[in-house]
């Protein structure tokens, strides 16, 4: 395990931070330019962390390791692996579209708007490298009120309705992960450490609590699907800058959660779940995909799209094999950069005719060819088209899928044929048609700020779609080791612990630096 | 009964107060009207002095002093209470002075009431006697009742003092009754006494069951838990409002220290009774005070119903200092109480002070639409009401999250895992009315046909209070360490 050398990790919390407070005193005409520099930066801090990882390393990487709270032993505990990895890029990454795409949209209180990104931001990176299970609750917690603020304030005219519910749903869902963090703090050798936990073998009839305690909490946040109905509502109100986050990063909180603590900490609980799980994975599937169908409002209709390709995140989750976690791994990225795109797109066209109507926006090729070519990227994309980046995610989750049950894989095929039909079916009655003759003069095409927010999402859609191997790579020790906590028990749940996860000296062999430090 | 000096300069402090008040209330008649702050100062300077006395104790924290024959005992555990109270007594009289000038009740005598208030609270939290926790508690709530009725010239303000004076009486005559029960069983009113005398009557005396009862209504409704809160929305709503915020604030941590003193040194082997009872009052104050406030639409009345609910989470706390297993469950349970009911100080003061700033046309605006659209015009202390109700609906990384953090850890270690569930999800449920106050704040645009739209009266004054609530609200909350610690310490005190 490498740790000492530069604080990576750190610098990406403490930077967006920074500048948040620096934007307070900057001038009025300047805090655009201020915003996008420290996101920028903030990229361009993340992105040595790509080569600087080592692949072959299942271990945590760039470990940072602090005591915060001393009785309960609460550590500022940080590290990457390659699961969180691609997530924290990311996220990174998306910051400084986030900006550019509210560069007009957002014309009151843009000091406040910005400022209340940059905090997003901060507290979204430290969700995915938290490694204290309370430190991961704090930031997952502190995120909320920005949001809640970002729905609120700059949102559309039932924002009101539309903020309260995002924020009493996720609130709601998410104290009962409080609870399940305490339990396992007593179960688990009075420690928060994320790793350590892990290591712990917790009784059976425990793990059900737990996984129902975290389920509440994940599930609201992907959303799945009988607690999803938040979204739609947040995803038309938020700003766009709002949408593509909520889209693109808070939705993979949710995910992230379930392979982070469910899968690894209560392997019989998610065994013993698993039917339930892909059930409600199939059933959002497609009930996502059939109400997207019906949608009229382009954001409604991603939102929707959005239900039905977290679903395939969570079905490549619990059939927990290795093409399933990966494909859903992967398919966490390009869900982030495909819908996270296409909620920049509705942006763009909602700035000129300030409609989210599909029949308002009809045949913009003619006007506006740049921006269509995008849009059928994008949707193509989202279809998982083979040679974009979903494809790759989408089939690997099947494949999963197929080993675990061949009638599940049908039916969550099902999914991938009705995405065709949502998707080209909105692309057709967008991008070709007549335009109404009184949006014509608001419509001209993409400009130079706006290509700039659609451009390196396009090319890392071919990026991924031809080239998935590096990012594959990186993650898959990761996957792997993943799949091994969750196999420990099966073989022999209390005779024969293994050298390596056995109950009795449950943080020894992974985490060594840790454990000689709580040893203390 | 004999003093020396020794127990003299055991109880400096309170002397110190006392004396501070009396001088007020010589020289309120000569201080001319426009120069009654200089009394406030007085009562500052008075404070700073104790601060330093009893500050400068806090190295020697575990050193037990015992004064009057046992009657008082100065351990760590009151100088941690006391250290509170002063520094709640000094921001309430800060605020006061510009409330008091913008209300014209600028009265010498009411820093001479929060002194002496101060003085019966200081008298509580060290008292090892029931008679003279008891005297405090009296000293305490008559200075609150005369308070709570400063401004003679509104019927709300009567009321509120009236109905706080009947039931404030009738409740301790409750807990006066318990008291004598207990004096006819141990044949004292000392703790030990009776610590001593529980222990050899055993858990199903129908006597100590009695006074147990008796004795847990009476604090209950100095503590505005329910089913005896009824005379706390009125009274915080008509009282002014720095008075309220002193009541709210000062009034439940001094009766929650005594409270927790009675229950833990004296009937301390009665633990399996009270808990239960505990536990009952816990959910049913959690229920009520967290959905009743939902309704309210004028925002003391609101603070009124959060302040039983909060009074409901530190409950949680006693109940599982009640239930811990061992020496260890109740040690985390006392110190959560205490850790939930500082950081919860700095919070509620701060709310408070915001409420007080908002003037609309010559009245205070007490309104929850009164704050509609503030991020607008002022966004400075609109963002400081955002931290202020971030952190009492318990969010990170407030003080309102370390505190909750530290009374559900204490419950889940003492089993009760499924009180910590219900607490947090009245947690969940207060989160809808103080984000409520933000969405007024930020998202509703202000109406401009009225008359004169409310604003905010800053003064040097509130912004030194509405700093050290906002630091105190950040700074535990990120960095909780040394208060954890002492509230620990100062725990052990108790036996």
């Amino acid at each position: 395990m490498q740790s000492a050398g530069f604080p990576w990790l750190s610098t990406l919390i403490v930077l967006p931070l920074a500048g948040a407070v620096a934007l307070v005193f900057v001038k009025g005409s300047l805090v655009r330019w201020v915003a996008l520099g420290i996101t920028i930066a903030n990229l361009m801090v993340a992105l040595p962390l790509w080569w600087l990882f080592d692949p072959g390393s299942g271990q945590m990487q760039f470990v940072e390791h602090v005591s915060w709270i001393t009785s309960p032993p609460i550590h500022y505990s940080l590290g990457l692996d390659g699961i969180s990895l691609p997530l924290v890029l990311m996220t990174a990454g998306l910051l400084p579209l986030c900006v550019l795409t509210s560069w007009q949209a957002v014309t009151t209180r843009i000091r406040s708007f910005m400022i209340t990104l940059l905090i997003m931001e901060a507290a979204m990176l430290g969700v995915f490298m938290a490694l204290d299970f309370l430190l991961f609750y704090v930031f997952w917690e502190a995120m909320l009120i920005p949001m809640y603020l970002l729905i609120g304030v700059w949102g559309g005219p039932n924002r009101l309705y539309a903020a309260i519910k995002f924020f009493l749903y996720t609130l709601t869902g998410s104290i009962l992960l409080l609870v399940a963090i305490l339990v396992l703090f007593f179960y688990g050798g009075h420690t928060f450490d994320i790793l350590a936990l892990t290591q712990v073998s917790y009784p059976t009839s425990l793990q059900m609590w737990l996984f129902m305690a975290m389920f509440a909490a994940f599930a609201v946040k992907v959303p799945m699907f009988p607690f999803h109905t938040w979204l739609p509502d947040a995803h038309v109100e938020a700003p766009t800058a709002g949408s593509v986050l909520l889209a693109s990063v808070l939705l993979k909180m949710g995910t992230y959660g379930f392979i982070r603590f469910s899968l690894p900490m209560l392997p019989d609980a998610s065994r013993a779940f698993t039917p339930m799980m892909i059930t409600l994975s199939i059933v959002a599937i497609i009930y996502g995909a059939y109400m997207a169908l019906a949608q009229v409002d382009l954001k409604k209709l991603i939102a929707y799209s959005s239900v039905s390709h977290m679903g395939f995140v969570t079905l490549g989750l619990f059939v927990s094999n290795l093409q399933g976690i990966e494909g859903a791994v992967l398919q966490m990225v390009n869900h982030g950069i495909t819908t996270g795109a296409l909620f920049l797109c509705v942006g763009v066209i909602y700035e000129r005719t300030h409609s989210r109507l599909i029949a308002d926006n009809v045949g913009l090729t003619k006007p506006m060819p740049q921006y269509a070519t995008f849009l059928v990227i994008f949707a193509l994309s989202s279809l998982g088209l083979p040679g974009t980046n979903s494809f790759v995610g989408e089939f690997l989750v099947l494949a999963g899928t197929f080993l675990w049950s061949k009638g599940a894989t049908a039916l969550a095929s099902l999914g991938v044929i009705l995405a065709a039909t949502y998707l080209l079916w909105m692309v057709q009655r967008i991008a070709f048609g007549v335009p109404s003759p009184h949006h014509l003069p608001e419509l001209k095409d993409l400009n130079q700020r706006e290509l700039a927010t659609l451009l390196p999402l396009a090319v890392l859609v071919f990026l991924i779609g031809f080239f998935p191997n590096p990012l594959v790579s990186r993650m898959q020790t990761s996957v792997t080791k993943t799949i091994d906590l969750m196999s420990r028990t099966r073989v022999a749940p209390s005779t024969q612990p293994s050298a390596e996860h056995g109950p009795a000296a449950p943080v020894m062999t992974v985490h060594q630096p840790l454990t000689q430090e709580d040893a203390r | 009964m004999t003093f020396s000096g020794a127990d003299l300069l055991a109880i400096l402090p309170e002397l110190i107060i006392i004396t501070a008040a009396c001088l007020v209330l010589v020289f309120d008649p000569i201080t001319p009207f426009p120069r009654k702050d200089l009394l406030a100062w007085l009562c500052l300077a008075a404070l700073a002095l104790c601060i330093g006395f009893t500050g400068g104790q806090i190295n020697i924290l575990n050193v037990r002093v015992t004064a009057f024959s046992d009657l008082i005992v100065i351990d760590a555990y009151a100088r941690f209470w006391k250290l509170l109270l002063y520094v709640v007594s000094g921001l309430t009289i800060l605020m006061s002075m510009p409330y008091l000038k913008a209300e014209r009740l600028n009265l010498g005598e009411y820093y001479g009431f929060i002194l002496l208030a101060l003085s019966g609270m200081m008298v509580m939290v060290s008292a090892a006697d029931l008679l003279t926790i008891y005297l405090g508690t009296e000293l305490m709530s008559l200075s609150l009742y005369v308070m709570a009725g400063l401004k003679r010239s509104e019927p709300r303000s009567l009321e509120a003092s009236a109905k706080y004076f009947v039931l404030g009486a009738f409740s301790s005559g409750i807990l006066l009754y318990g008291i004598s029960l207990l004096f006819g069983v141990a044949g004292s009113t000392k703790l030990a006494d009776i610590a001593a005398a529980v222990g050899t009557r055993g858990l199903g005396d129908p006597i100590l069951v009695m006074a147990t009862i008796l004795l847990a209504v009476g604090f209950g409704f100095k503590l505005a838990v329910v089913p005896f809160h009824m005379w706390t929305p009125d009274v915080y709503q008509g009282a002014p409002t720095c008075v309220t915020a002193f009541m709210a604030v000062a009034s439940k941590a001094a009766s929650f220290a005594a409270f927790l003193r009675v229950f833990v040194e004296g009937l301390g082997g009665l633990k399996a009774n009270w808990s239960m009872l505990f536990m009952l009052l816990c959910v049913l104050t959690l229920v009520l005070g967290n959905v009743v406030a939902i309704i309210q639409t004028n925002i003391k009345r609101m603070l009124a119903y959060s302040s039983i609910a909060h009074a409901g989470y530190a409950l949680v706390g006693v109940v599982a200092t009640g239930r811990g297993v061992g020496g260890s469950g109740s040690t985390t349970g006392l110190a959560s109480v205490m850790l939930y009911l500082t950081l919860y100080a700095f919070m509620t003061l701060g709310a408070f002070t915001v409420v007080s700033m908002l003037r609309k046309g010559g009245l205070e605006g007490e309104e929850i639409d009164d704050f509609t659209g503030l991020a607008k015009r002022q966004p400075l202390a609109a963002f400081l009401m955002l931290v202020f109700m971030v952190s009492l609906a318990g969010i990170p990384p407030t003080a309102g999250f370390i505190g909750k953090f530290y009374v559900f850890m204490a419950a889940v270690e003492a089993d009760m895992t499924w009180l910590a569930v219900v607490a947090l999800v009245f947690a969940a449920v207060s989160a809808y009315y103080y984000m409520r106050v933000v969405m007024v704040m930020y998202m509703r645009d202000p109406e401009v046909s009225t008359v004169e739209s409310p604003h905010l009266v800053t003064s040097p004054a509130l912004s030194i209070v509405l700093a050290c609530a906002v630091a105190g609200v950040i700074v535990f909350g990120i960095y909780p360490n040394p208060l954890v610690s002492l509230a620990t310490q100062s725990v052990l005190s108790l036996k």
